[in-house]
């Protein structure tokens, strides 16, 4: 790798610049949209210049959105509030559920393991519009279609097959023979779990976390379907910009960049754990 | 003489009882207080199970396990007071070499000064000294290893089971551990059980072998014991090196000798006089049986059984000749350096206090030279 030539760098940093611009383009885009109104957004040709304006965030937190055709109400905030809540509760209980799960699978293989370890992934391979319609079904005569309980609950179809393999894997990397060595060094099972295999496996279990926690926030569909307004996540609360006088671009690109901020922010804060994760490896010497 | 661990009819299953597979068949042995012992064995011969069984961390599928005396079959590896080295990577990798050896001292609560003193007294057994600050994932597999070692040999336990403890060191460095950590043991009048493929470190380290094949104990006794009275074919085979030579032979008693008709139309001879009274008996009874020779036993004579020269091999301190005989292979020992061609002919002698008779259907010894096995 030392000893690449003056013009393998330079090619190498083109095209490098050339992906990110690629990617990172739309997301500066809306970046600029979100401090736009919508009559210097839909000018033709676009231009890089413009005054800026902070009504459009103004109007998300405010929650009185402006239009033509009058005032309107909307509950960004509101859904942005329901996104926090139902992610975070959803991952916090699929790691707990999922966490010691992993853990007896990877470690202890008794009857029907594997059988309830593959059902538990099929979980994500059928689409989810195939399961909405009997679950909105039961749900409503259960009582839980539109309850943040209901959703949550729902959440773990997502959450939970992913944290489960995920970090199975990991405790399966773990050397059974630590365990061993500090089970027999007088400590019980459950010791040698906290003390050696969560830790050891916390790399894992955090990347794992955020990646359920990104595709909890993301999700559109079941919420789409088993919410109404009031428990609605951003995804869905966005829906609310299409007007009857119009497309709000302005505030859709700023409602983006606050929905996309928490994950974001998460994402790079947990960039050295996920690093960490991939290369727990080493453990092994 | 106090017995530290009683294995009771044991028998081992992964799956279900009776279908599973079956690793380890009715196993029964007594461990006295201060014995050093050797579960010897190839690959899957069920020794491994047997020392997880002990420890804890495989179930026992039927009978008991005793350790200092109460029943411990059913109780968790932390109850059994069993210190154990693992052969492959088990040090915590958070710690540094000297915590992790002093890892059960602390939980015990022992003064500093104590610890440090006896981790000190450990690493310099174990030629470890140098790397007591580095982490785990910094060293060599031979140094974990070590260091696993002895985090085990540092513990105050009712039995110690060390698992292929020095599978990874080098041999000179093997040698010279095998040595010190015999004296440690016996020092301290530490109880030990040792598992390994490894003969050589098997009759060094062990006052009695366990030679298991198949999930069977084949023989439980002294080195000495299972080198000159193998209690089976499998044994007699297993153990020494090069391995003993076994042939197949017919039982003849003609007037007062005995004749073993081997394949090849040759036989060898021997006075009756040279078996006792029980060895004759039990020979001319039987129509087919197998004989060993150890390869050091085979002596060359000039009118001894004609074999074929197939090899000659000078090894630095002792020459090793392969011959073709009695339709098979032959090989012996000798001390000195000779001058043999491939294709010469030799003749065999076999002394009958050399020879180890075999039942030819169940491999149970018959005989070991003179006398009834």
């Amino acid at each position: 790798m030392e000893h690449t030539s003056v013009l393998e760098r330079v090619l190498r940093g083109a095209a490098l610049t050339l992906v990110v611009i690629f990617f990172m383009f739309p997301l500066f885009w809306i970046f600029l949209m979100s401090f736009q109104t919508n009559e210097t957004i839909l000018r033709i040709p676009p231009s890089l210049v413009f005054t800026p304006t902070l009504e459009n965030y103004q109007a998300l937190i405010t929650g009185k959105l402006q239009t033509a055709a009058g005032s309107l109400d909307i509950a960004f905030m509101r859904n942005l509030w329901n996104s926090v809540f139902l992610s975070v509760t959803s991952v916090a209980v699929s790691l707990l559920l999922g966490v010691p799960a992993a853990y007896a699978f990877a470690r202890h293989k008794f009857r029907g393991s594997e059988d309830i370890a593959f059902t538990l992934l099929s979980f994500r391979f059928a689409p989810p519009l195939l399961v909405l319609l009997p679950l909105t079904i039961y749900f409503q005569q259960l009582g839980l279609a539109n309850t943040y309980f209901g959703l949550i609950w729902v959440y773990q179809l997502i959450c939970l097959p992913l944290i489960l393999w995920i970090v199975r894997g990991y405790f399966e990397d773990i050397p059974a023979d630590i365990e061993y060595a500090y089970r027999i060094g007088g400590h019980s099972w459950f010791a040698t779990f906290r003390k050696i295999a969560l830790p050891l496996a916390g790399p894992g279990i955090a990347a794992a976390g955020l990646l359920a926690f990104i595709f909890a926030w993301n999700n559109f569909v079941f919420a789409l379907v088993l919410a109404s307004a009031d428990k609605q996540p951003v995804t869905v609360g966005a829906l609310a910009f299409v007007t009857a006088s119009g497309i709000q671009y302005g505030q859709i690109a700023a409602a983006i960049v606050l929905s996309i901020t928490p994950t974001l922010a998460l994402a790079l804060y947990a960039q050295r754990y996920l690093v960490e994760g991939l290369s727990l490896g080493a453990v092994k010497g | 003489m106090t017995t530290v661990l009683a294995i009771e009819n044991v028998d081992k299953f992964y799956g279900p009882v009776n279908h599973g597979v079956h690793a380890v068949k009715d196993l029964s042995m007594q461990i006295a207080k201060g014995e050093i012992v050797a579960l010897l064995g190839s690959s899957g011969c069920g020794k491994t199970s047997t020392l997880r069984m002990v420890a804890g961390f495989e179930e026992v599928s039927r009978g008991t396990i005793a350790i200092a005396g109460k029943p411990a079959h059913m109780l968790p590896p932390v109850k059994r007071n069993v210190a154990m080295a693992f052969e492959g990577y088990s040090l915590y990798p958070p710690l540094t070499v000297r915590e992790n050896i002093a890892f059960a001292l602390k939980a015990a609560r022992l003064p500093k000064a104590t610890v440090d003193q006896k981790v000190a007294e450990i690493a310099k057994l174990l030629e470890i000294e140098d790397i007591l600050e580095r982490y785990p994932s910094s060293i060599s597999g031979g140094q974990q290893q070590r260091a696993s070692l002895g985090r085990a040999l540092i513990r105050d336990a009712n039995l110690h089971l060390l698992d292929e403890p020095m599978g990874q060191l080098e041999p000179q460095l093997r040698a010279v551990l095998r040595g010190r950590i015999k004296h440690f043991i016996k020092e301290r009048g530490l109880t030990a059980i040792l598992v390994t493929h490894d003969q050589t470190e098997a009759n060094a380290l062990a006052d009695r072998i366990a030679v298991m094949e198949g999930g069977v104990l084949q023989q439980f006794d002294t080195p000495q014991k299972i080198k000159e009275r193998p209690a089976n074919l499998f044994t007699g085979t297993f153990v020494g090196e090069p391995p003993m030579n076994v042939f197949e032979a017919f039982v003849s008693g003609e007037a007062d000798r005995i004749k073993l008709k081997l394949p090849d139309g040759l036989a060898l001879d021997y006075e009756q006089g040279n078996f006792a009274q029980g060895v004759r008996d039990a020979l001319l009874k039987r129509q087919r049986v197998v004989i060993g020779i150890r390869p050091y036993a085979v002596r060359r004579a000039k009118d001894g059984v004609p074999a074929t020269v197939s090899a000659n091999q000078w090894l630095g301190d002792q020459t090793h000749i392969a011959a073709d005989f009695a339709g098979g292979s032959l090989v012996l020992v000798e001390h000195d350096r000779t001058r043999l061609e491939r294709g010469e002919t030799i003749g065999i002698r076999i002394d009958p206090q050399n020879l180890h008779v075999f039942d030819a259907g169940s491999g149970a010894a018959i005989s070991h030279g003179p006398e009834l096995a």
